[in-house]
């Protein structure tokens, strides 16, 4: 095992997918000479060049639609958004080309595209940067979703994102990027997308969850631990393809359930997941599965609204104990 | 860079524009072809035979055939949803585009794209596509390949006036222009964005739209097929060659209705214009009087040819009609090109254990 960030995790699957595949290239904001937004493509420009490494201008339509075209016509393009807040410029692209020409061309020509970059809130940056964006990519079918938490799960994910012939969406998030963690030193670590990762074993309880959440619901685990509750948190991984079977299976063991996710309640990633498990495991529940998310409003700036705003440690032992009876 | 408007090719005193008789009488038999097919399209569609949203091509088949035909198989078009004819002109057989309006299995899409979305991956046709403008970027996404992988193929992107106005058309543009893409963006301009005339949507004339971005514009009388082909053959072997992204304002008209629940004239335009364009401007017409004055077709050999597009348009008809519905099981087919062996991918009622399909 090799310990590393979160960044150089990401910067070593995209190293070693376009190594391994010359139709792989990465275009977006500033990835070239700037090294990245957030310097996850430190380093590329020098190795691939600039054909490969290609710095676009802000045009998220533009360069979004220029990836999926040129997936549609044999490249495989990792396409950076800056964060997903940016690419809703850009979301006609990816829910009309790219996540339904496959079946509108009876699977003549398919779209093997990643769109990456971070999700959800960082520190303060207000309503329009700190958005949660998984509901609008997950509910389209032609799409898949994928939601690292650890490096570990960036590394593996992402090269099995960027060798999967779909159009794959790749959260990540910017309070991830400095996060270190155990990465397995195999010469090709991948991780298949649809497999969930029990991040913490336990009987009491059910944290399911996804990303940067996975951290906070850790947190709450060990704090609850001491209250003499023993909870499991469920990582998802990816959304779509859903490992269902793993929530399934760790609900009936339970028999209780939260989900803790970033972004907005409504229509949300836990509706859907609460939807599943009470049409499938309806009789294993001992209680409701009770959801806990951002607060319903855009993100505030002021540091006090922002930390009331953002799911907590807090949220989640309240809704742990309520589904607990306690 | 600087913009410019093109002078037209073809010198004065050649009637066939330096089109050999052979091409000039292939580009009729083409657009006959063009215009007996949408006409049967037309019938389908009030027999009920072709459902949704239909866009005639009738009146612009000069502006598919000519600027079509100088591409190699290779190459790519896209286009948006009035492209019947131009998916015929790349390539797609006509059966298989009428078997698609009819949405049976044997079209060109397997009946799922419908009118607005034919694809042929086999001669690079890559979709009629229903959002305004959004072809301009994948087209740009085209060239890119062609670049990368330094080949000299080369994209045309058909849209309609309207979509000059789209985020999408702009951004498309100025990317390829940085990159030097071989794409060329053509505007089948025939005056109307559904019933909004152009000059009530721009300040600016269309020749203008690419100057921001540094692409050299040309306007060129789609109606005019052999003009329409001489400047093709010309400009697409610039591109091939490194000339970098073209605009083209390919003047033409509809000679019917937005689609087919919009009446030919009497809202947005009137009778008299409409008439006059049928008139003056009939692409096929045209042609036919150039090519009896230069001797080259008399009444009995162009009724020929019509016969033989009036054969091919009822063919496909009857090929759609006899042609099976798809099989229930392509509903769920294709949707993704890797199922991933883990997890589930499609969360409706069919997907439920127990729940029987």
């Amino acid at each position: 095992m090799a310990v590393m960030t979160y960044r150089e995790a990401l910067n070593e699957a995209l190293d070693e997918e376009l190594a391994r595949d010359p139709s792989v290239f990465l275009m977006g904001e500033e990835v070239a000479e700037y090294d990245g937004a957030y310097k996850v493509s430190k380093g590329l420009l020098d190795k691939y060049g600039p054909k490969r490494i290609v710095d676009s201008p802000i045009s998220e339509l533009g360069f979004t639609g220029l990836g999926v075209g040129s997936a549609m016509t044999g490249l495989r393009p990792v396409i950076e958004f800056m964060t997903f807040n940016f690419s809703f410029l850009a979301i006609d692209q990816v829910i009309n080309s790219a996540a339904k020409t496959l079946y509108m061309s009876n699977g003549q020509i398919g779209c093997p595209i990643v769109f990456r970059g971070p999700t959800g809130a960082a520190l303060q940056l207000s309503s329009q940067h700190s958005q949660a964006c998984e509901t609008w990519y997950v509910h389209a079918p032609g799409v898949k979703l994928v939601v690292p938490g650890t490096p570990a799960d960036a590394k593996g994910l992402l090269k099995a994102a960027i060798r999967d012939d779909d159009p794959v969406a790749f959260m990540e998030g910017e309070l991830l990027y400095n996060v270190k963690g155990e990465v397995p030193e195999d010469d090709d670590f991948v991780i298949p997308l649809g497999v969930a990762d029990i991040k913490r074993e336990g009987d009491d309880v059910t944290i399911l969850t996804h990303g940067k959440m996975i951290h906070v619901a850790l947190q709450a685990a060990q704090k609850l631990e001491k209250d003499g509750v023993n909870a499991e948190v469920v990582d998802l991984r990816s959304l779509r393809p859903l490992d269902v079977d793993t929530i399934l299976e760790s609900v009936k063991k339970t028999n209780r359930a939260i989900y803790l996710e970033e972004g907005w309640s409504y229509v949300g990633v836990g509706a859907q997941i609460s939807s599943i498990v009470q049409e499938e495991a309806f009789d294993y529940l001992d209680a409701p599965i009770l959801r806990v998310t951002q607060a319903d409003v855009p993100m505030p700036y002021a540091k006090n609204l922002e930390q009331i705003a953002k799911p907590g440690v807090k949220h989640v032992i309240e809704a742990v104990n309520q589904v607990l009876y306690r | 860079m600087a913009t410019m408007t093109e002078e037209k090719p073809g010198t004065k005193g050649d009637a066939l524009k330096g089109v050999s008789p052979e091409i000039a009488l292939e580009l009729l038999q083409d657009m006959l072809l063009y215009r007996r097919f949408e006409e049967k399209a037309e019938e389908a569609y009030a027999i009920g035979k072709i459902g949704g949203f239909c866009h005639l091509h009738i009146g612009q088949e000069g502006a598919a055939a000519g600027s079509l035909k100088p591409l190699r198989v290779d190459d790519w078009a896209i286009s948006a949803y009035r492209e019947h004819t131009q998916a015929i002109a790349k390539g797609i057989a006509p059966n298989a585009v009428m078997a698609e309006l009819f949405g049976r299995a044997t079209g060109c899409s397997g009946g799922k794209g419908g009118s607005m979305h034919l694809f042929d991956a086999s001669v690079n046709f890559m979709g009629g596509h229903g959002i305004v403008g959004a072809q301009c970027a994948l087209a740009s996404g085209m060239g890119w390949t062609a670049h990368y992988n330094e080949t000299d193929q080369v994209c045309i992107c058909f849209m309609g006036d309207a979509a000059v106005n789209q985020g999408a058309f702009h951004e498309a543009m100025n990317l390829t222009a940085i990159w030097n893409l071989p794409v060329i963006y053509v505007v089948e301009n025939n005056d109307y964005g559904m019933g909004t005339a152009f000059s009530r949507v721009s300040k600016t004339e269309m020749k203008m739209k690419s100057a921001a971005h540094g692409v050299p514009a040309h306007v060129v009388n789609g109606q005019d097929v052999l003009e329409t082909y001489a400047f093709f053959t010309d400009l697409v072997q610039k591109v091939r060659e490194g000339a970098g992204p073209q605009f083209v304002d390919l003047k033409t008209y509809r000679f019917k209705g937005h689609s087919m629940s919009d009446p030919v004239s009497g809202t947005y335009r009137s009778k008299e214009e409409v008439d006059g364009k049928i008139e003056g401007s009939d692409p096929i017409a045209m042609l036919r009087v150039v090519l009896e004055s230069e001797g080259l077709l008399d009444e009995s050999r162009l009724n020929e040819m019509d016969a033989e597009a009036r054969r091919i348009a009822q063919e496909a008809f009857d090929f759609a009609d006899e042609s099976p519905l798809p099989d229930p099981d392509a509903l769920y087919r294709d949707v993704y090109a890797e199922i991933n062996p883990n997890g589930r991918l499609f969360f409706d009622a069919h997907e439920r254990p127990g729940f029987a399909q």
